[in-house]
């Protein structure tokens, strides 16, 4: 059944992915591109990656399709007419293609049980996690405990994501000018329902987003996924209310000091576990008993990893809105 | 219990393909977005019931998350268009 | 136990006809906005049959809110997406099909008029 199930969507994947190249309305693509991650975030469903899935339904299918929309709102909505001759590129994609395909021949056959994959760390995380970081979700305690370091750099990354888009696109400041909020308030004034509705649901996004935050230790979710379910709740305020009012709510300061906290929260519990004689994100020496100490040390990284991610995101859709805005009142 | 369960995923998958094919030939783009929209709602059905078949109902946290995301995705579409005036 | 099973099956059954045939609609149907017509059906009945069956499968536990929780939410986004839609379709001058006939009965006319005049 499994097999089916992921014969189909794969093939469904393929057509989109085989559909998307062709077509020249690049809003089209970006449809088709929501259409393409929730189906690769099913497979990751029925691979039983649930965590995965989790991201992947919510930066792929959500935020992603937010900002390819507001770039082309920047750019334009057709693609350019290529006048050279593709033939050079195809020969590359083929030959690339063929050395990966050859590339595979040599890996172990998919799913056997003796795959170097899990030889290697996986079976000390599934028999040791229990005890020694005492989580029931193990890809929470892998990914917080055992691969900290790992989770830190990635936090960074995101973070200087932030720096490059701020640098790019230029910080969106809060208006000052009530004329120009003005304009920008009569946007959706046309649909009513539409904000009646909004206002019923941001407050049920943001209470989920705190669920799937406080949950991640239990099942599927954590830092990551939080943060970015938490824009997700802001961005709908700023896309059915106008950009003007959600920088009243959180300006765009106050996100950039909330990225830098975020990232610091994370590399302060690792500073403190050092303090206490310990090695860096040793979280055994947050707490006299190890086990709670670990515990302590996930849930403060992890609200680390939301805070940054939940700044950084929004601040991004910030610097794109305001760009588009700006554009569209001249 | 697990054939009608089965039987209900793979028609979900069919509905899903439909709603595909309709936003890949679409004759204006608001079909497209319909499309798009009903793909996305069928998602949601299609998580939760592959969870019960499965038998982990903690999947359910993803359909919500699909729910979630989809309006959100549905309202950036129709901003959009009040930028930008729709062609075709 | 087993009545549940079977009321169970026969909601989801029934939830499976009514998205199948949103899904014909949205081939089948003339213009745009009768195909929203179609689509909004196996986003309100389709989803609750199918949601209410998976319901009466599930023992009143945590499930049980989650699930009630995406019906609730479905039950609220989904006919506001259809309405916003709609809504933009006609703010951007899509017609339905007898307005459109009608106005290539009016240009037609006019046309013919023109002619008549030369």
């Amino acid at each position: 059944m499994a097999v089916l199930i992921d014969l189909v969507l794969l093939s469904m994947l393929a057509i989109t992915a085989l559909r998307v190249i062709f077509l020249k309305d690049l809003f089209a693509v970006v449809m088709l591109f929501g259409i393409y991650s929730l189906l690769s975030a099913l497979i990751f469903v029925n691979l039983d990656a649930v965590d995965v899935a989790f991201t992947e339904a919510a930066v792929g299918a959500g935020i992603s399709t937010v900002l390819m929309l507001s770039t082309l709102a920047l750019t334009g909505r057709t693609e350019k007419e290529n006048k050279r001759s593709s033939v050079l590129p195809l020969l590359v994609v083929i030959a690339t293609g063929a050395a990966l395909i050859y590339g595979t021949l040599d890996m172990p056959p998919f799913g056997a049980a003796d795959n170097p994959i899990h030889q290697h760390v996986a079976p000390r995380y599934i028999e040791e996690s229990p005890k020694e970081v005492g989580l029931p979700n193990l890809v929470t305690s892998v990914l917080a405990s055992y691969r900290g370091f790992d989770t830190f750099g990635e936090t960074v990354v995101v973070f200087s994501a932030m720096v490059g888009v701020l640098s790019l696109l230029g910080a969106a400041r809060r208006r000052e000018n009530s004329d120009d909020a003005a304009v920008i308030v009569a946007g959706f004034k046309g649909h009513k329902v539409l904000r009646v509705v909004a206002k019923l649901i941001i407050p049920l996004i943001i209470l989920f987003a705190l669920y799937v935050q406080f949950h991640g230790d239990f099942g599927p979710g954590g830092g990551f996924q939080a943060g970015v379910i938490a824009a997700a709740a802001f961005i709908l305020y700023a896309l059915v209310f106008s950009l003007s009012h959600a920088m009243q709510v959180v300006s765009p300061k106050f996100l950039q000091l909330l990225a830098s906290l975020g990232v610091l929260l994370y590399a302060s519990v690792g500073i403190y576990s050092m303090l206490k004689g310990g090695h860096f994100l040793d979280y055994n020496k947050l707490a006299a008993d190890p086990l709670v100490g670990q515990h302590f040390g996930i849930l403060i990284i992890e609200l680390g990893v939301g805070i940054a991610v939940f700044a950084v995101m929004l601040s991004i859709f910030y610097a794109f809105a305001h760009q588009v805005e700006r554009s569209t009142i001249k | 219990m697990t054939a009608v369960l089965a039987a209900v995923c793979i028609a979900i998958l069919v509905i899903m393909a439909l709603a595909l094919t309709r936003a890949m030939k679409a004759p204006t783009v608001y079909d497209r977005i319909l499309g798009v929209n009903m793909f996305g709602t069928k998602t949601v059905l299609f998580i939760a019931v592959v969870g019960y078949l499965m038998g982990r109902p903690e999947f359910l946290d993803i359909a919500i998350v699909y729910a979630l995301i989809n309006f959100i995705g549905m309202v950036a579409v129709l901003r959009y268009f009040e930028y930008t005036a729709p062609i075709d | 136990m087993l009545v549940l099973d079977i009321v169970s099956s026969i909601l989801l059954m029934t939830g499976i006809f009514f998205g199948f045939s949103g899904a014909v609609g949205l081939f089948r149907f003339p213009d745009f906005f009768t195909r929203v017509h179609a689509a909004s059906i196996t986003d309100s009945i389709a989803v609750i049959l199918i949601i209410a069956g998976l319901l009466l499968q599930t023992s009143f536990d945590l499930n049980t809110a989650k699930l009630m929780f995406i019906l609730m939410f479905l039950m609220i986004t989904s006919p506001t997406a259809s309405h916003a839609l709609a809504k933009s379709a006609r703010h951007g001058g899509l017609l339905t099909l007898g307005e459109s006939k009608q106005q290539q009965k009016q240009q037609k006319e006019q046309m013919q008029q023109q002619e008549a005049g030369q």
